[in-house]
């Protein structure tokens, strides 16, 4: 497996597929970040005094989507990008059954492409991430502390996991689909329905079952339906984590009732705190890939290879 | 000698189609095996049942006495397979494909290294292993490929249409290769085609599958030599000077049954050699000899007689 592992890791690193999403997402982000900084700068006195550093991944300056919102829209794109071939482009090029009639086991060729991938990912965000501290620190002029040093961390390694999934997915539909732009087209289609359509399709379906809420009880009705659809979307889950991971005063998901804040003191939350309130999301995401997975392993280790 | 491939009523179905039918194949340690059959009877699927790369609906498939359903990496192991038209990874140069494979199969770097120069040599790239195999023609392709089997140092090697879409000079060389490599190494091959007379020239055992069933297996001397006795004797005759009307007296000589025109000369079907009567028949007309030979029975006569009989 690890032969697989580190030929596939060369190759992404050598293409010129991955220079160019590297290109467009190290300079959106750092613009992101750079203008978020320039707004904290001037607008200091409003600012909350806990947590500013976290605020440059989150605050929206102007036009720009906050970095995490824009991290969240173009990594399935990574993901996709970097998988949609794993197996369909080994078709296309005659290669995949010369691989195969060497003594190896299928699953390693499978495993060592993931694993390549996610790691491409994982140096990838790592460096953005390493990036946007550096630069926080020039345009602050202080470094982040330890708890949001962490909380950066565990952004950065939900991220990873999400971007994970995207990759699972590609890779399942580059197994399912024997033509590359057949698989390309799958991901994209499926990513931009999860991604935009989920949204209509969960505010359609909550209009119908609850048509004109007029008490409280209804309009918490459907807005819960609403937020259970829209929850089937990985992305979903990964903008809701990482809200509550990025601002530590939020303290639940959606909508809260006046008397549910009755008495509580507007204070930021302990990480731990924060950790349990996502464990579910996260757990969730984490299936997901494993499902993914688990499909792939199914129909890849009995497929016939005729290439 | 022993078995090297074996196949045991070998059988694959696909939902309404029966690709392979029961076939039973062997393959003896040292052997060029010519394994031939039109498009589509079931040549690659056999092979892909023999590698692992699909399961059989039913039968069993043994190479080198692992089943490779079973213990496939056993077979992947001992097994060089080049599949119709290889494919490589086109960024990459010819020595890093192979290196590639090399470290699939778990030989060092060093020992990769050497292999790795020595085939390229053999097959005559060794002046072009430093280039991306994109730039490739499909000649070198089919040379590296073979050099790609060769590097695990095999048992067996499976060869699909090693000389599909060469041209004359190309296909002689990589046969003159594969001979070389079975002489040298004892390597098995097994070799799959369609191209008759190039199987002619280096197989000494042959299978013939039509429609998923092995019609007909064994020495090409031996398949020949049955065909030679049922059929009746052929000769090719060409003369030289005025021979109007020769075609009548020809098919006067008792035993000649058919006189056919064919280029500058007749073809004869005869029941018994005629050799003597034609010669004092053209010497008594003043005619002089150019040619006078017997037919014998090629590949493809071999292979149309069972085709057709199929």
């Amino acid at each position: 497996m690890s032969v697989v592992f580190w030929k596939e890791l060369a190759d992404h690193f050598g293409s010129r597929r991955f220079m160019i999403l590297l290109a467009i997402i190290v300079l959106t982000g750092l613009w992101a970040t750079y203008s978020a900084g320039q707004t904290i700068r001037q607008d200091a006195e409003n600012m909350p005094t806990e947590f500013v550093f976290l605020l440059l991944l989150t605050s929206q300056s102007g036009a720009l989507f906050p970095l995490a919102t824009f991290l969240g829209f173009l990594g399935p794109l990574v993901g996709i990008t970097l998988g949609f071939d794993a197996i369909s482009g080994e078709y296309a090029r005659g290669t995949l059954s010369r691989v195969l009639s060497q003594p190896i086991y299928r699953d390693s060729l499978i495993n060592g492409k993931f694993l390549a991938a996610l790691a491409t990912v994982a140096i990838f965000w790592a460096s953005i991430l390493i990036l946007v501290i550096g630069l926080g620190i020039s345009l602050l002029g202080f470094p982040p502390n330890a708890e949001e040093l962490w909380r950066m961390l565990i952004f950065t390694l939900i991220g990873i996991i999400y971007v994970g999934f995207w990759l699972a997915l590609a890779l399942l539909f580059s197994i399912l689909f024997q033509r590359t732009v057949t698989a390309a087209l799958g991901s994209l289609a499926l990513w931009l329905f999860l991604a935009i359509f989920v949204w209509m399709v969960a505010k359609l379906a909550s209009g119908l079952v609850v048509p004109n809420p007029s008490t409280p009880e209804q309009l918490v009705q459907q807005t819960n339906i609403e937020t259970i659809i829209s929850r089937f979307s990985p992305s979903t889950l990964y903008s809701e984590t990482v809200h509550i991971l990025l601002n530590p005063v939020a303290r639940a998901f959606g909508p809260v009732l006046q008397e549910q804040l009755a008495g509580i003191l507007p204070t930021p939350l302990a990480l731990s705190q924060s950790l349990l309130l996502i464990l579910p999301h996260l757990s969730t995401l984490f299936a997901l890939v494993a499902v993914c997975f688990g499909i792939s392993y199914v129909k890849f280790m009995r497929a016939e290879i005729r290439a | 000698m022993s078995t090297v491939v074996e196949t045991i009523g070998l059988t694959k179905r696909y939902r309404d189609l029966t690709a392979v039918n029961g076939l039973n194949l062997k393959v003896e340690q040292g052997e060029v095996f010519g394994f031939l059959g039109p498009n589509g009877a079931g040549k690659t699927t056999t092979i892909l049942m023999l590698l692992g790369l699909t399961e059989p609906t039913s039968g069993q498939a043994l190479i080198c006495g692992f089943d490779p359903t079973q213990q496939p990496l056993e077979v992947k192991k001992r097994v060089g397979y080049l599949p119709e038209n290889p494919g490589f990874y086109e960024d990459l140069t010819g020595c890093e494909n192979l290196l590639y494979i090399a470290r699939l199969n778990r030989v060092s770097d060093p020992e990769a290294n050497q292999r790795i120069s020595r085939l390229l040599d053999q097959v005559g790239l060794s002046s072009d292993g430093d280039r991306p195999v994109r730039e490739f023609s499909r000649g070198m392709k089919q040379r590296l490929g073979i050099a790609e089997v060769l590097i695990k140092e095999p048992q067996v090697l499976i060869l699909d249409e090693p000389t599909l879409g060469l041209d004359p000079d190309g296909a002689v060389r990589i046969l003159e290769l594969i001979t070389q490599l079975s002489r040298e190494r004892g390597l098995s091959v097994l070799l799959s085609s369609h191209l008759l007379h190039q199987v002619q020239q280096i197989c000494r055992r042959i299978g013939i599958i039509v429609k998923g069933r092995m019609i007909v297996q064994g020495e090409l001397d031996k398949l020949g030599s049955a065909i030679l006795k049922e059929r009746q004797w052929n000769f090719l005759l060409e003369v030289a000077g005025q021979a109007d009307g020769i075609e009548r007296e020809l098919s006067l000589i008792g035993g000649v049954a058919e006189v056919e025109r064919r280029g500058g000369g007749w073809r004869l079907r005869c029941t018994r050699d005629v050799r003597p009567e034609l010669v004092s028949l053209l010497t008594k007309k003043g005619l002089s000899l150019l040619q006078l030979r017997s037919e014998d029975p090629t590949l493809e006569e071999i292979y149309l007689k069972y085709f057709r009989e199929a």
